[in-house]
C-alpha cells in the first residue's frame, strides 16, 4: 500500500457512448488499473453535454472534470464534439477568469481502441488533481438561503 | 392630460407623508400602500415606473406611496415604527452589497404583505453583482487607488466609522463580502425582472395587483414565458459563425440575427417579455430579463456558453479556439446582470468573510 495521501481527489470522467466509453469498459476488462477517485458518466455524445452539467459536479465535490469524445472528424452525429470542444473552451475561461485552475476541466480525444490511453489519461489527471489540492469552491453566504428575519 | 398624472401623484406623496397608515380620507376604499426601495442601484428602477405614463393618475387615484427615499422624505425611523405588514406592496430593486441594504431588505420584508424583486438587481444581482469578480480588498484597491482616473496619493479608503471631532463619529455601512440579490437574503414573493423593467408590464402587474389577481407567492410576474428571440423579427437561418465581433466592429444589416452577424447576443437564453427592443435596434441583446425557461437555477452566462460554443465552423481545436477566444470578457458578457446568482464560484477572499453579520 501506498502512503496515505491527505488528498485523494475525485475526478468525473464524461465520456461519450460511441468511442471513449468503449475505451474505458475495454481498459476494465484487460484489467488495467484505473485510479480509485474516478467516476464516470457516459453521455450519448459530448455534444449533449450542458455547461451546467459541468459546473455542477464541480460544485458537487468534484475536484476536476475529463471530458473525453470521438476524436475531431469521427463524431457519429458529425459535429457534437466540435461544439463540446467550443463549449468547454469558453467554459474554461470563464471558470479561470472567476479563479479556478485551468487543469481541473480537460477535454481529450479517445477512441474506441484506445483503452490504454484513456487510463493513462486517467492517472495523469487525477496526479494533478492531486498537486492542485482540494477544489475550494467559494460557497458565499448568499448560497444559504434567505436569512428568516421578517415577519 | 399632461399635467394631471404628475400633479396627483404629488398629492397622493404628501398624503402618504403625513398619514402613512391612515386610509385616504378622500378616497371611498383605503388606498393601497406602496412603498419603493433602492439598495444597490441606480435609480433607472424609479424611473422606469414612471413609464406606466398617464396610468400613473389612475394608479396614484388608487394607491399612495408611504415610503420612497428617491421621492418622499420619510426617514427609517419613520418605517420602523409602522406595524408590521402595513405595507401593501413593497417594489424592491437594487442588489444587496452592504449592511445597511440587509437591513432594509430585512425591515421591508417585515414590514410588507407582499415584497417584490423589481429589476434585475433585486432579482439577480444586476450590475452590481460583476463586483463577484473580485475579493472585497481587489474591489478596494481597484476602485479607490488604481483605476486610470483616481487621483488618491495619500490612500484614502472608505471606512465604517471615522471620528471627524471629539466624541463625534460618522458611519458609513460596512460592505458585504459578496453582492447577492434580494431573494438571497429575505423571502421574496415575487420576481419582475429587467434593467430596468419595461413601462407596459410593470402597468399589467400594477393592475394585478389594484386588482388582487396576482398568481401564487414565488412567481415571475411581468416578463414572459419565451425567449427574446422568439419576439425578435431579425431572420434567424442557423449559420455557423467565423468570426466574434464587438458590436462597435460591426455594420448590421438589420434584417440577419446578430448572432448570426458575428455579434454576442442573449437572445437564445433570455426570457421574453421587453419585446425584443435591443435586437429591435440592432444592439444585441444584453440578458437583463434573466435566463428563460422554468429551472429556478437557470444560469443565463452558461445557457449561452451552450449556445456559443455551438456556432463556430467546425474545424480544427485551434479554429474553434480562436473563435471563442474572440469573445470579449465572457463573465462580464454572459452573466452581465447575473452572475450573483450564476452557479459560478464567486470571488470569496478570505480577509472579506470578516464583517458578515447577516
Amino acid at each position: 500500500m501506498e502512503n496515505p495521501t491527505p488528498h485523494a481527489p475525485r475526478l468525473l470522467g464524461i465520456l461519450c457512448h460511441w468511442c471513449s466509453y468503449s475505451a474505458a469498459d475495454a481498459a476494465a476488462a484487460a484489467r488495467l488499473p484505473l485510479p480509485p477517485g474516478l467516476s464516470t458518466l457516459r453521455v450519448m455524445c459530448t455534444g449533449r453535454i450542458a455547461p451546467e452539467l459541468v459546473v455542477e459536479a464541480l460544485r458537487r465535490g468534484a475536484d476536476g472534470v475529463l471530458v473525453c469524445g470521438c476524436h475531431l472528424g469521427d463524431c457519429h452525429y458529425n459535429s457534437g464534439n466540435h461544439k463540446a470542444l467550443g463549449r468547454l473552451r469558453l467554459l474554461a475561461r470563464m471558470l479561470a477568469d472567476m479563479g479556478m485552475e485551468p487543469g481541473r476541466l480537460r477535454m481529450e480525444w479517445v477512441s474506441a481502441g484506445e483503452a490504454e490511453r484513456y487510463a493513462e489519461l486517467a492517472h495523469e489527471t487525477i496526479a494533478e488533481l492531486r498537486e492542485l489540492g482540494p477544489l475550494r469552491w467559494p460557497t458565499p453566504q448568499s448560497e444559504k438561503g434567505p436569512s428568516k428575519r421578517h415577519g | 392630460m399632461a399635467d394631471t398624472p404628475l400633479e396627483s401623484d404629488l398629492e397622493s406623496l404628501h398624503a402618504g407623508d403625513t398619514a402613512a397608515d391612515a386610509p385616504d380620507l378622500s378616497s371611498p376604499a383605503a388606498k393601497l400602500k406602496v412603498a419603493m426601495y433602492w439598495a444597490a442601484s441606480c435609480g433607472g428602477c424609479e424611473i422606469s415606473f414612471l413609464e406606466i405614463h398617464h396610468h400613473l393618475a389612475a394608479f396614484s387615484d388608487a394607491a399612495e406611496l408611504v415610503f420612497c427615499p428617491c421621492l418622499v422624505d420619510t426617514k427609517y425611523s419613520d418605517l420602523e415604527a409602522t406595524d408590521d405588514r402595513a405595507i401593501d406592496l413593497c417594489l424592491f430593486n437594487g442588489a444587496i452589497r452592504t449592511q445597511e441594504n440587509l437591513r432594509m431588505a430585512a425591515l421591508l420584508r417585515r414590514k410588507s404583505k407582499i415584497l417584490v424583486a423589481y429589476g434585475a438587481c433585486a432579482s439577480s444581482g444586476g450590475i452590481p453583482g460583476l463586483a463577484n469578480t473580485s475579493t472585497l480588498d481587489e474591489l478596494m484597491e481597484r476602485v479607490y487607488l488604481t483605476t486610470p482616473s483616481t487621483d488618491n496619493s495619500e490612500g484614502v479608503l472608505p471606512r465604517p466609522s471615522t471620528e471627524i471631532a471629539p466624541g463625534v463619529e460618522l458611519q458609513l455601512p460596512p460592505l458585504l463580502p459578496t453582492v447577492r440579490s434580494l431573494h438571497k437574503v429575505v423571502e421574496v414573493d415575487y420576481t419582475l425582472p429587467g434593467c430596468p423593467p419595461e413601462g407596459k408590464q410593470v402597468w399589467m402587474v400594477l393592475q394585478a395587483v389594484l386588482a388582487g389577481d396576482l398568481p401564487p407567492p414565488g412567481s415571475l410576474i411581468g416578463a414572459g414565458r419565451s425567449t427574446v428571440c422568439d419576439e425578435c423579427a431579425l431572420e434567424k437561418r442557423d449559420r455557423r459563425v467565423s468570426r466574434f465581433r464587438r458590436p462597435q466592429e460591426v455594420v448590421p444589416d438589420g434584417e440577419t440575427c446578430l448572432l448570426e452577424q458575428g455579434v454576442v447576443c442573449l437572445g437564445p437564453a433570455t426570457r421574453s417579455g421587453c419585446e425584443a427592443r435591443c435586437p429591435g435596434v440592432n444592439m444585441p441583446c444584453r440578458g437583463c430579463y434573466g435566463a428563460a425557461g422554468a429551472d429556478p437555477c437557470g444560469d443565463l452566462g452558461l445557457k449561452m456558453v451552450g449556445v456559443l460554443g455551438s456556432l463556430p465552423e467546425p474545424g480544427d481545436e485551434q479554429e474553434i479556439q480562436s473563435v471563442v477566444d474572440a469573445i470579449p470578457d465572457p463573465v462580464g458578457t454572459l452573466e452581465r446582470f447575473a452572475l450573483a446568482d450564476s452557479r459560478l464560484p464567486q470571488a470569496v477572499g478570505p480577509s472579506s468573510s470578516e464583517g458578515e453579520r447577516p
